[in-house]
């Protein structure tokens, strides 16, 4: 491509990604080393633009982090006051009793309902006070490496580059990110976390990461359904026993409801759509009227860790370490990882900060630090329950929960594995049942391209394709021939089409559709979809309240 | 030769605005907000008129809450050498804010003000004009190119079924049409660049401008859903149905 020659900036510490965990280790270092130069780049157009979660959290990492976050204005507003867990049925549905007692992870008092993007866009205030630098707007495109084999920082993307790859009229090279260390806090399959895993064969000796595929609708529902502080779950319908998942719909803020729908990206069935399984459920009896005379405000999608402990790489290698989701610390029976992911990103702060007054090459206090944190504890009480949902399906992993909870408490002498990584579980077209999904109604439910419109994503049209497809003919003969298109159907943003189905099948992928949930990355049946960074600042621009 | 870019925070024209459930006006809270496009072509135009060797100093400014100065250091990012922030919570209307840039204008002296054309969140239309009328100094709106040469403006304007050239004397305002140029990245060492760069802090009482709104916003509503298209099987059945339905031919 072009000549032109970098620029270069030094700094003590670069972090990766603006999400929970990059801007608690940033907050940390700060409180700790004052004196350190740290750099924050996020993908996103902004802080908080490709944050998504339901969310429910547990303020125990903010409380270390920022004791007098209340007094501070942290958005955590809506206290939950009310929870239910639902077994539906087709039409109906039972609430499941006792529920602290048979999922204690379920428990939710002094948690809080809020929407992650606003309390990411406030962590970053404080971060910036602190003398943090934060640049949105700019992707983490490159690991640099010393001739030490060390990381030495990351390069951004360039900007203003063609379609055709050669560089237009606009054309800006990208800048490169030098760092005493790097600390990746991509969120869940991190790109260049990849690399990094497969450059310091960061993975070996751990079971595969398996993943779950979450989609979300923010509404904004009449004041007279509007219950704040209640939260409900579901499983059971829509899904079969060999599928793990369920919805959720959290009442918060001004008259919202986060509503949204997560499925275990382990999935056999390849006719399997998650984005219409989300939306179906809307229409269930338990859940619709909300919906009815509410309005729809946003959508997105994220695809997220599920594998727990056991999927967990090592975190460090010479010259950084991986933080938050993209390392896999999401308690999965609490549908939590915020606290997880913010608590890896203070304890690694800490490590980085040991190591810069040590010239250590690798922070590697931070594994030590992870394993005497409650954070360790509390993923490893939790670490067979959703092992449990794969190896005996959604009502025997359901049964299994409920023993662990409260004969085993946590302390089973064993420990349940993930064997398979989803994308090898998939099974082929001709032997998957069909689902035949209810066409959308534009009121509570809405079709692919009117919800990809919800998130405002925006990609920069003149660039190349960021969904990079290794080989374009191992699509026809692997995906086409014995999967029929899967990536038609689980990518929620409607990017891959099949075009001249009858004639000539082939791949149609609208890039500018992508909403950055990564889910194409992890279940392509032959991991012949590699998901690059597009240029800066494209992707989603989920709103406030998402 | 100085220049004084006006610059607006506004909702991102990414963003599908959503009017609040009250009526009252366009949510903002949590919006991503960015520069006017308008006002980067006008920020841009300067840029190239310094490279060029035409421009001294490029002076951005905005007038807004305090939020807008990431919109100044967008703009400084692009090639502005400093800044003034213009604090002000209220509305901001263009009679208030072309009182405001006149007090600027006489207080900096510069010879050229670029403006954008309109801002896209209220869509006026009237700030540039009206700045030139309190200024009572020439003004070329719409321009599509601008060439400065002894001592005057030549703009090309785009009208109605064309375009116009004009040259004007300076001081002079120009607004900046679409296709006046592609604005430039505001790359990352140039944003890094531009953290170091000055900005002025000012309220409009300063200036001695009082910004107290003088238009009262009655209701805010979503534009009427559009219905759907319908497929036609012939040419003879479109030229019946808009005849005899929608009654236009």
């Amino acid at each position: 491509m072009s000549e032109t020659p970098r620029e270069t900036m030094e700094f003590d510490v670069v972090i990766v990604g603006g999400g929970p965990s990059g801007l608690a280790a940033a907050i940390r270092l700060r409180q700790i080393a004052p004196d350190a130069t740290v750099c924050l780049i996020e993908k996103g157009s902004e802080i908080g633009a490709h944050i998504l979660s339901g969310a429910v959290i547990e303020p125990r990492a903010l409380a270390e982090l920022l004791p007098h976050w209340h007094e501070e204005g942290a958005p955590l507003n809506t206290p939950v006051t009310e929870e239910q867990m639902l077994y539906l049925t087709e039409n109906g549905g039972i609430e499941i009793p006792l529920l602290d007692r048979v999922m204690p992870h379920m428990r939710n008092h002094g948690n809080y309902i809020v929407s992650l993007g606003d309390l990411c866009r406030w962590l970053a205030g404080r971060a910036e006070e602190l003398g943090v630098e934060i640049y949105p707007g700019f992707a983490g495109a490159e690991v640099l490496v010393d001739d030490s084999g060390r990381v030495a920082g990351v390069a951004t993307g360039d900007m203003g580059v063609g379609r055709d790859g050669e560089p237009t009229g606009n054309y800006a090279p990208g800048m490169e990110l030098r760092a005493k260390y790097t600390l990746f806090a991509e969120g869940c399959r991190g790109s260049l976390t990849k690399q990094v895993m497969a450059m310091y064969n960061l993975r070996q000796g751990v079971d595969p990461q398996t993943y779950g595929l979450g989609i979300k609708e923010l509404w904004e529902i009449p004041k007279e359904m509007h219950r704040p502080g209640l939260i409900q779950h579901s499983f059971g319908w829509p899904l079969d026993d060999r599928t793990y998942g369920g919805a959720w719909m959290y009442h918060f803020g001004d008259n919202l409801v986060s509503y949204g729908f997560v499925v275990g990206l382990d999935y056999p069935n390849t006719w399997l759509s998650p984005f219409d399984e989300m939306q179906r459920v809307k229409l269930h009896p338990s859940f619709r009227p909300y919906f009815e005379g509410a309005r729809r405000i946003a959508y997105g999608a994220r695809a997220l860790s599920e594998g727990g402990i056991q999927s967990i790489p090592r975190l460090t290698f010479p010259g950084g370490a991986l933080i938050g989701d993209t390392a896999g610390f999401l308690n999965v029976p609490k549908i939590k990882g915020t606290h997880t992911a913010m608590k890896s990103g203070m304890l690694a702060a800490e490590a980085v900060g040991e190591a810069l007054a040590t010239s250590r090459v690798e922070p590697g206090s931070y594994t030590r630090r992870i394993k005497d944190s409650w954070l360790w504890d509390e993923l490893r009480t939790v670490r067979n329950i959703r092992p449990a949902f794969a190896k005996f399906g959604m009502k025997g992993g359901a049964l299994y929960a409920g023993i662990d909870a409260m004969l085993l408490r946590g302390r089973a002498p064993w420990t349940l594995h993930t064997r398979h990584a989803d994308n090898e579980v998939l099974e082929p077209a001709s032997v998957s049942p069909k689902i035949d999904y209810p066409k959308p109604d534009g009121k509570i439910t809405f079709d692919r391209l009117s919800s990809v419109f919800l998130s405002a994503t925006n990609h920069e049209e003149d660039q190349p394709v960021h969904l990079k497809v290794r080989n374009m003919s191992l699509w026809k003969t692997v995906n086409w021939d014995v999967f029929r298109a899967p990536e038609s159907r689980y990518c929620p943003a409607g990017v891959y089409e099949v075009a001249d189905e009858a004639t000539d099948p082939h791949l149609q992928i609208n890039a500018q559709n992508c909403v950055h949930c990564k889910t194409c990355d992890i279940k392509d049946p032959a991991q012949n979809i590699d998901w690059a960074t597009p240029e800066g600042a494209g992707g989603p621009n989920y709103p406030g309240g998402m | 030769m100085k220049v004084l870019v006006p610059v607006k925070r506004v909702i991102d024209y990414n963003i599908k605005p959503r009017v609040k459930a009250d009526g009252t006006g366009v949510e903002t809270a949590g919006v991503k907000m960015s520069m006017n496009p308008f006002d980067e072509i006008a920020v841009e135009e300067a840029v190239r008129l310094k490279e060029k060797g035409v421009v001294s100093e490029i002076i951005a400014v905005s007038i807004g809450e305090a939020k807008a100065q990431d919109t100044l250091r967008t703009a400084m990012a692009m090639g502005a050498d400093r800044s003034i922030l213009v604090e002000t919570d209220v509305v901001t209307e263009p009679l208030a804010v072309a009182k405001v840039l006149k007090a600027l204008v006489e207080k900096e002296k510069p010879e050229l003000i670029i403006l954008g054309k309109q801002a896209i969140d209220d869509d006026m239309n009237a700030t540039g004009q009206m700045l030139a009328g309190l200024l009572d100094c020439p003004q070329a709106t719409f321009a599509s190119k601008v060439e400065v040469a002894d001592g005057a403006v030549t703009v090309t304007r785009e009208i109605d079924g064309g375009s116009q050239t004009v040259k004007l004397a300076l001081p002079a305002i120009i607004t900046a049409d679409l296709r006046l140029n592609e604005p430039r990245y505001a790359s990352l060492p140039n944003i890094m660049k531009a953290r170091k760069k000055p900005m002025e802090k000012i309220t409009p009482a300063d200036l001695g401008v009082d910004m107290t709104p003088r238009l009262s916003v009655i209701s805010v509503s979503e534009p009427p859903e559009r219905k759907a298209g319908v497929k036609l099987d012939s040419a003879a059945e479109l030229v019946s149905r808009l005849r005899n339905e929608a009654k236009v031919i």
